[in-house]
């Protein structure tokens, strides 16, 4: 199970004065259970690439493989793959439409040809995975709190069991609870069912914690591909893009400035406290 | 897919065009649009032909655009062509099955209707593409202020039309976006037929709705935080002034109609030659 991308290229409005570049010569490959991060400034392609990981956009050339066959190819079975990779857009509440979250949920799966009661099941299932209480299961989506409305937008899409998860700033516009429950449940989800999880995010210190690997895009080219350690270990060229390491990436530099013997590779808020332990037991 | 439609859009480029007066535009697309409607003569339409394809020359809008703009009318002109061929009875028949009869009148009537069609379209969308909407509207405004003697609102019907031409490239965009959230779970906009296709916009159109009332929601706070309160003693950043390519514009457009009135009448070239 794999999803590769080879010497993509897409160009929007192609011949007129609003052509535009998106994606250059993108080769990239994410393999099954992966948690992988993107970042990228407002404008470097993120979005434009996870639209074609389900086939939305086409490529305008290029090649696409999902489990080894090329998606471009005459006849492929596209609403196949789109049951296969599930995309949350940003701003996913945006899209519901059902007069009650329960239906809404049933979209997806009802799409995919199941019975009303496997529907329901999946949703049921879905719905408690995002941590929607069920009191608002019969409710109207349109009544709900934004974070109630983006749990159940997610829960749209992960009752049609995708095998990967594409998530486009799932957390854009939640408060820090709300983000961090999300981010969560989808990080035990990735953990339990080894599910595949694609995350964009402008958040450094999100994808810090979450991912095993960070795609850096920057004016629609792939710029870094590596473990957050070593990606953020180019803090310097990120800036330079309009990006950032995590905050205690920072803060570990100026340590070692200072004086005090700390790795500064670190990523995430708990390796810092041990490295910084570490450091001042050495000292005393 | 969506992002397509460009009729009614603006298209920047630097031409000549761009640079008028929105007013000399507003004007002269009009007195366009009328002239074509002044002669029944080949040699009229060959002046109109003459006179539009100098127009989207000079502002540098490739062809390929403007004929994009014209697929969402294929419809109504072909029906309007099919009417007219089936319809006007005059002159020799030409073919004759069932119920239908072709006419010699009715096929020279359906030919040049559509062509007018396409031309009026293709005019008005040319000041569109070489317009920003913001320019539109207060030349319309301008055009318009003897209307306030009769109380009629023109600044707020102004305001009004340049809010909606606004909106269009935002909702689609926001139509474009909802669309791919469906398809991507899994909804199926083409297959199936009238029925099962009208019941499948379902998804998109409630969502679309709510979103067009939420953004008209932000801009109406947007405007009045801004202490927006209609057109009475709203001063502009850019007044509108006449320059010299201005006038020239007028006299020449006047000068077409003039032309296209005289050869169209008088000049004999007919085409019932059959």
């Amino acid at each position: 199970m794999s999803i590769k991308l080879e010497h993509i290229n897409y160009i929007y409005s192609e011949g007129t004065a609003y052509e535009k570049h998106a994606l250059k010569d993108v080769n990239l490959e994410i393999r099954d259970g992966e948690f992988v991060g993107v970042i990228g400034h407002t404008g470097s392609g993120k979005s434009t690439l996870i639209q074609h990981l389900n086939g939305l956009l086409k490529a305008s050339s290029g090649a696409l493989y999902f489990n080894g066959r090329n998606v471009y190819e005459e006849g492929y079975p596209m609403k196949e793959l789109r049951s296969q990779v599930g995309l949350v857009f940003q701003y996913p509440e945006y899209q519901l439409f059902e007069a009650d979250v329960m239906t809404d949920v049933c979209f997806g799966p009802k799409n995919q040809g199941l019975s009303p009661e496997e529907c329901k099941e999946r949703a049921m299932e879905a719905l408690k995975l995002v941590g929607l209480k069920e009191k608002y299961y019969q409710s109207s989506p349109f009544e709900l709190s934004g974070g109630q409305k983006r749990r159940a937008a997610i829960a749209g899409v992960l009752a049609m069991r995708p095998k990967v998860l594409v998530l486009d700033e799932p957390t854009a516009g939640l408060d820090p609870k709300g983000r961090d429950e999300i981010l969560g449940q989808i990080a035990s989800l990735h953990k339990a069912s080894g599910l595949t999880v694609i995350l964009v995010s402008h958040s450094m210190e999100d994808i810090a914690r979450y991912a095993d690997r960070i795609i850096v895009m920057d004016h629609g080219k792939v710029r870094y591909n590596d473990t957050p350690k070593h990606v953020f270990t180019h803090y310097m060229e990120l800036e330079k893009m309009g990006l950032a390491a995590p905050q205690v990436t920072y803060i570990m530099h100026d340590l070692r400035e200072h004086g005090l013997s700390v790795t500064t590779d670190v990523t995430t808020v708990e390796e810092a406290a041990d490295q910084i332990m570490q450091a001042l037991e050495m000292k005393q | 897919m969506i992002r397509d439609i460009t009729i009614g859009q603006y298209y920047p480029a630097k031409s000549i065009l761009h640079r008028l007066d929105p007013r000399v535009k507003l004007v002269s697309t009009l007195l366009y649009l009328i002239s074509l409607f002044l002669f029944r003569s080949i040699s009229g339409y060959l002046v109109a032909t003459l006179f539009l394809v100098c127009i989207i020359r000079m502002s540098k809008v490739p062809l390929s655009y403007i004929v994009k703009g014209l697929k969402p009318i294929i419809m109504l002109l072909l029906i309007t062509v099919l009417f007219n061929l089936f319809l006007t009875r005059d002159g020799d028949v030409l073919a004759h099955f069932w119920i239908f009869t072709i006419t010699e009148g009715g096929l020279v009537t359906a030919v040049f209707m559509a062509v007018r069609l396409i031309y009026l379209i293709i005019g008005s969308s040319l000041m569109t593409f070489t317009t920003t909407p913001g320019e539109l509207t207060d030349g319309l405004e301008d055009l318009l202020k003897p209307l306030n003697r009769i109380k009629v609102p023109v600044h707020e019907v102004a305001m009004m039309m340049s809010i909606a031409l606004r909106f269009i490239p935002i909702l689609l965009e926001e139509t474009d976006k909802i669309m791919k959230a469906q398809i991507a779970r899994g909804a199926d906009l083409e297959s199936g037929n009238m029925i099962q296709r009208a019941k499948s916009m379902i998804p998109i159109l409630v969502p679309l709705f709510v979103s067009a009332f939420r953004r008209a929601n932000d801009l109406a706070l947007a405007m009045e935080a801004r202490c927006y309160h209609g057109g009475e003693g709203r001063t502009k950043m850019k007044p509108l002034r006449y320059h010299t390519r201005d006038f020239v514009t007028y006299v020449v457009v006047v000068v077409y109609v003039i032309a296209v009135f005289v050869i169209g009448r008088y000049v004999p070239l007919h085409i019932w030659i059959f």
